[in-house]
């Protein structure tokens, strides 16, 4: 039998094992604390908010929109919509199945949704734009059945004025599978709405601000717990609003009176300032159908009806000028051919004029007879201009026309501007039809705003300004952020004073002197001149143009219209007659005082010094 | 042994007051454990917690009452008792493993009352033996006496609790004194189990043996009987696990990559990792904590009751919890020093060891270190049976250190 000393030696030598057992667990588990706790903390805290935390996007408003006078063209409003957060697949589709007869779900617009949550499993989906108000109360009745639905209230656009600023706004719409893997949308989620065409495309990012988000607070079955509200630094941040040149009363205005009928278009600027005052194009459409989602077969009348009533026939599409353009050769000849406002041609106009074996017609048949330019101006005489165009030469002509800013973009802050057609040099012809398939009577046609010609309300608007104040030309502008200089263009309008101011006598005669081609729209109380256009085209009768301004020695405001075959045979040109009402309306809205004897004043009968 | 405050009737006072403050501990953290945002068996359960610590101050109190020469004399009837309530099971238990007995008013598991009629008869069998083992056959009786039990809560099936019996056998026969070599070579084919899965592995492990085998020189019988135990555990190995089923295999294997079956298995391990990270140095505060609040930690009231506590109170928290831990064995072992009678130090020995396995394996597994096995932490998880037998055990040790 072993003493009872070595056996509790034997037992003190274990006991100290064993409290070194208890120290060296304890310190493996400690490390393991340490690690989790310590080092990887961050890591954890972040799966657990994963773990938690649904986020919510906010959409932030969109900036308002406002015309010259304050008034609103785009603003938001409350409305509700219906999304679902991330979950599982099967109950994701059961819910929807349970909204769909309450939300108008289409077959497609689930199927939709439903590949959409395949793609993007961990966003949350937006079911319902602008749901209506018993949709809501719907969903909120039976809460317990709809875990995963959350209703938001978000800011919607609105236009109040709907189809009379449509084309100038566009419209907003939800982002496209194919926009989101643009760079300029990078940020963007699906589900977003962004502008699609307009100044709602163009300063897309300045209007739509930035996004907030909402966090809230799920359990392990994915039910909403509660909701932990916006997190301030991920708070939206509103849109930047913008103020427009635009007269909202004018543009309203435009759509009362525009020609049921009739396609076409409108647009005024400031000839000062280049500002927009007015764009109009018709027929037009409602922007605030395409909030929450336009319907399929709306969306598809819209774009497939053929009257186009989605363009913008502003500034995205182009004319001949016809006899608008009748002052462009003016100008030019001026500066290049030695013409003058007396200048008489060799041959006077007997209705048409013989270019080797082919005649070509001026528009009244019994002829012009003689005339000198003004009065070639005045009665928009086609055989004057041809003789002017020969006299001024194919490469003068298509150099000067380019020098003129012709051909290329007006550059409006609108996107898809389309530019002017011009041809810049004679190899343009020998490309288009083969060298000698053509002859120089192309001059003929240019002249008389005809042929291979073709520009925008827009581009013509901007020449007439030029023309109208003898200013530096400028970039019509909708958003009246830029100065001036900012606006100015790479080209100039360079004809020596005296001889623009004739012009513009001219263009007076046109509207205030009996027998002048717009006589029968002269205002009352203001002079207006400018200068009537009747465009052939191949698809029917003649386009009917005006572009003018007035008052004509002060202008404050210039307009180019068009309406599409406006101007039948016989029948009185329908561009005239809007432009002047619009032009009348504006000069009121300004308040500027009425003329005493509005007329033509020409230069040497200029008036006397006030007071004097 | 004047330097030991040790007040008979009572035993050790400052161990007494230890259990009774980490019980109350863990009554606060299942109280935290019930405060969810959704509906949960936990809520309101700490008040059972509660009558339960009541029913085990009882169970002590009379525990501590029974002389050692008594519980000696008792320990057969209390072992044949567990053994059988083992074996009961299998007939009339109830729960999810079928490993609970309805007993009147609570439900008890006989596999925590087997630990305690088991340590008390590995005790009686060890308690007097002085060495100096020559033969491993010596251990024959303690080898029986834990085996029964063993494989009876192995086929319930509950892989932790069964580790539980392997640990009382080495511990007892470590603290009796048997040389180390010879524990490891009674270990051995336990080794050979796990290193089964790698042949390489399985064969360092077998050459080892061998050579603690020549260096110890046992019986040539002995000596081949554990190189064909280490042969067929090696050989075993592979077959058995073949054999489960795959939530099986995943439940012993998240440990290593908790991502393997993540929704399934490794949910408990991501989500038990996630609330103690994110608890960080100080925590969410007491029943502020977010994982648990929201039901992603699972069984957060029993098994995973110290992610809770990692959660809520942070590393900071922890370790005063690890702290309170070690106090509480080192008191026990040193009752279990302090007593010259082989019985009862070895009773209060093998609880030390019962104890020391709950927390290293119930914590390893909250960190990720270790398979997902289900033993609950002692003092802190929701569970009535083994806070009882903790209590009846806490009892007997307090008499030992009155007795000592």
């Amino acid at each position: 039998m072993k003493g009872d000393n070595e056996h509790r030696a034997i037992r003190k030598q274990r006991s100290r094992w064993a409290a070194g057992a208890i120290f060296f667990c304890l310190s493996i588990v400690a490390a393991g604390f340490i690690n989790l706790q310590i080092f990887s903390t961050e890591l954890y805290t972040l799966l657990s908010s994963e773990n938690r935390l649904r986020t919510i996007t906010v959409p932030a408003p969109r900036g308002t929109i406002y015309d010259r006078s304050g008034r609103a063209i785009a603003d938001n409003v409350p409305g509700y919509d219906v999304s679902m957060l991330p979950g599982p697949r099967d109950s994701i589709a059961s819910e929807l199945n349970r909204l769909e007869d309450r939300l108008d779900l289409s077959p497609e617009r689930r199927a939709a949704l439903l590949s959409r949550n395949r793609e993007r499993p961990g966003e949350a989906l937006v079911v319902r734009e602008n749901a209506n108000f018993e949709q809501v109360a719907f969903i909120e009745a039976r809460r317990p059945r709809f875990r995963r639905v959350v209703v938001d209230q978000r800011p919607h656009r609105r236009y109040p004025a709907g189809p009379a600023v449509a084309h100038m706004m566009g419209y907003v719409g939800e982002i496209s599978p194919e926009e989101l893997t643009r760079p300029e949308y990078a940020g963007y989620e699906s589900g977003q709405s962004i502008g699609k065409t307009g100044l709602e495309q163009q300063y897309e990012h300045r209007l739509a601000g930035r996004n907030g988000i909402r966090y809230a607070e799920v359990n392990a079955l994915g039910t909403i717990v509660r909701d932990l509200g916006v997190a301030q630094a991920q708070a939206p941040v509103p849109g930047e609003d913008l103020h427009l040149g635009i007269d909202l009363d004018l543009q309203v205005y435009a759509d009362s009176v525009f020609p049921e009928e009739m396609r076409g278009g409108v647009v005024a600027l400031d000839p000062v300032t280049g500002e927009v005052l007015l764009l109009y194009s018709h027929p037009t459409f409602d922007p605030n159908a395409f909030i929450g989602g336009i319907p399929l077969d709306l969306w598809d009348s819209l774009r497939e009806h053929p009257d186009q009533p989605l363009l913008n026939r502003v500034s995205n599409a182009s004319y001949p000028p016809g006899s608008t353009w009748k002052l462009v050769m003016s100008a030019i000849g001026m500066k290049m051919a030695d013409l003058t406002i007396d200048t008489y041609q060799s041959d006077t106009c007997g209705g048409g004029l013989w270019y080797h074996t082919r005649y070509f017609r001026c528009w009244l048949s019994r002829g012009h007879g003689r005339l000198n330019l003004s009065e070639a101006i005045k009665h928009s005489c086609n055989v004057w201009f041809y003789q002017a165009g020969q006299r001024i030469g194919l490469d003068p002509l298509l150099a000067g026309v380019g020098e003129l800013g012709f051909g290329s973009a007006t550059g409006i802050d609108l996107p898809s501007e389309r530019p002017g057609l011009f041809p810049d040099t004679r190899q343009w012809y020998d490309e288009r039809f083969g060298p000698g398939a053509w002859t120089e009577a192309v001059v003929w046609n240019l002249s008389i705003g005809q042929g291979e010609n073709a520009q925008t309300l827009l581009a013509m608007a901007q020449f007439y300004a030029a023309l109208a104040t003898g200013r530096a030309p400028v970039k019509p502008h909708l958003v009246r952020d830029e100065t001036l200089a900012q606006r100015r263009v790479d080209w100039t309008f360079d004809l020596p004073d005296a001889q623009r101011r004739q012009l513009v006598d001219a263009l007076a005669r046109v509207v205030n002197e009996p027998g002048g081609t717009a006589y029968s729209s002269r205002l009352a109380r203001w002079t207006l001149a400018g200068k009537t256009g009747t465009a052939q085209n191949p698809h029917g009768a003649p386009h009917s143009w005006f572009v003018g301004f007035a008052p004509a020695y002060d202008p404050r405001i210039v307009i180019a219209a068009i309406v599409e075959h406006g101007h039948p045979d016989g029948a009185p040109s329908l561009a005239v007659p809007l432009a002047s009402g619009i032009v009348d309306r504006h000069l009121e809205t300004l308040g500027l005082p009425p003329e005493a004897t509005p007329g033509v004043r020409p230069m040497e009968a200029a008036p006397a010094p006030a007071g004097g | 042994m004047t330097d030991r405050l040790r007040i008979p009737g009572i035993g050790d006072p400052v161990l007494l007051a230890l259990i009774v403050f980490m019980t109350g501990l863990g009554i606060a953290m299942i109280y935290s454990a019930g405060q969810v945002d959704v509906q949960s068996l936990a809520t309101g359960i700490w008040v059972r917690q509660f009558y339960w610590f009541g029913v085990a101050m009882v169970a002590l109190a009379v525990t501590s009452r029974f002389s050692l020469r008594f519980l000696e004399w008792l320990a057969p009837w209390v072992y044949g008792v567990t053994v059988l309530l083992l074996v009961l099971v299998f007939f009339v238990g109830t729960g999810p493993n079928g490993s609970w007995l309805e007993l009147g008013p609570g439900r008890l598991q006989p596999a925590e009352v087997a630990k305690l009629g088991t340590i008390l008869m590995l005790a009686r069998a060890m308690g007097g033996a002085q060495g100096p083992y020559e033969r491993l056959l010596e251990f024959w009786k303690p080898g029986v006496i834990t085996l029964i039990p063993f494989v009876l809560v192995l086929l319930q099936p509950d892989l932790g609790s069964a580790m539980i019996f392997g640990a009382l056998f080495l511990a007892a026969l470590f603290w009796s004194g048997v040389p180390l070599p010879k524990i490891f070579l009674l270990a051995s084919p336990g080794l050979s189990l796990l290193l089964g899965f790698n042949w390489i592995a399985w064969g360092l492990g077998f050459l080892v043996v061998a050579a603690c085998l020549y260096v110890h020189r046992l019986f040539i019988l002995e000596a081949v009987g554990v190189l064909l135990a280490n042969v067929f555990a090696g050989a075993l190995t592979l077959r058995i696990w073949d054999s489960l089923a795959d939530y099986q295999r995943n439940r012993l294997l998240v440990f290593l990559d908790p991502e393997i079956d993540p929704l399934g298995a490794g949910w408990h391990l991501i989500q038990s990792k996630v609330a103690i990270g994110s608890g960080g140095l100080i925590g969410a505060g007491f029943a502020a904590g977010p994982q648990k609040r929201l039901a992603f930690l699972p069984e957060q009231h029993t098994d995973f009751i110290f992610s809770v506590v990692g959660e809520e109170f942070g590393f900071i928290g922890v370790m005063l919890f690890l702290v309170l831990f070690a106090f509480l064995l080192w008191r026990v072992l040193r009752v279990a020093s302090s007593m010259d009678d082989g019985f009862g130090s070895l009773i209060a020995f093998c609880l030390f060891a019962v104890l020391l396995t709950h927390i290293v394996v119930n914590l390893g597994m909250a960190v990720g270190m270790m398979p997902v096995t289900g033993l609950p932490l002692p003092l802190l998880s929701y569970g009535g049976s083994f806070l009882l037998v903790l209590y009846a055990g806490f009892g007997i040790v307090q008499r030992v250190a009155w007795e000592a």
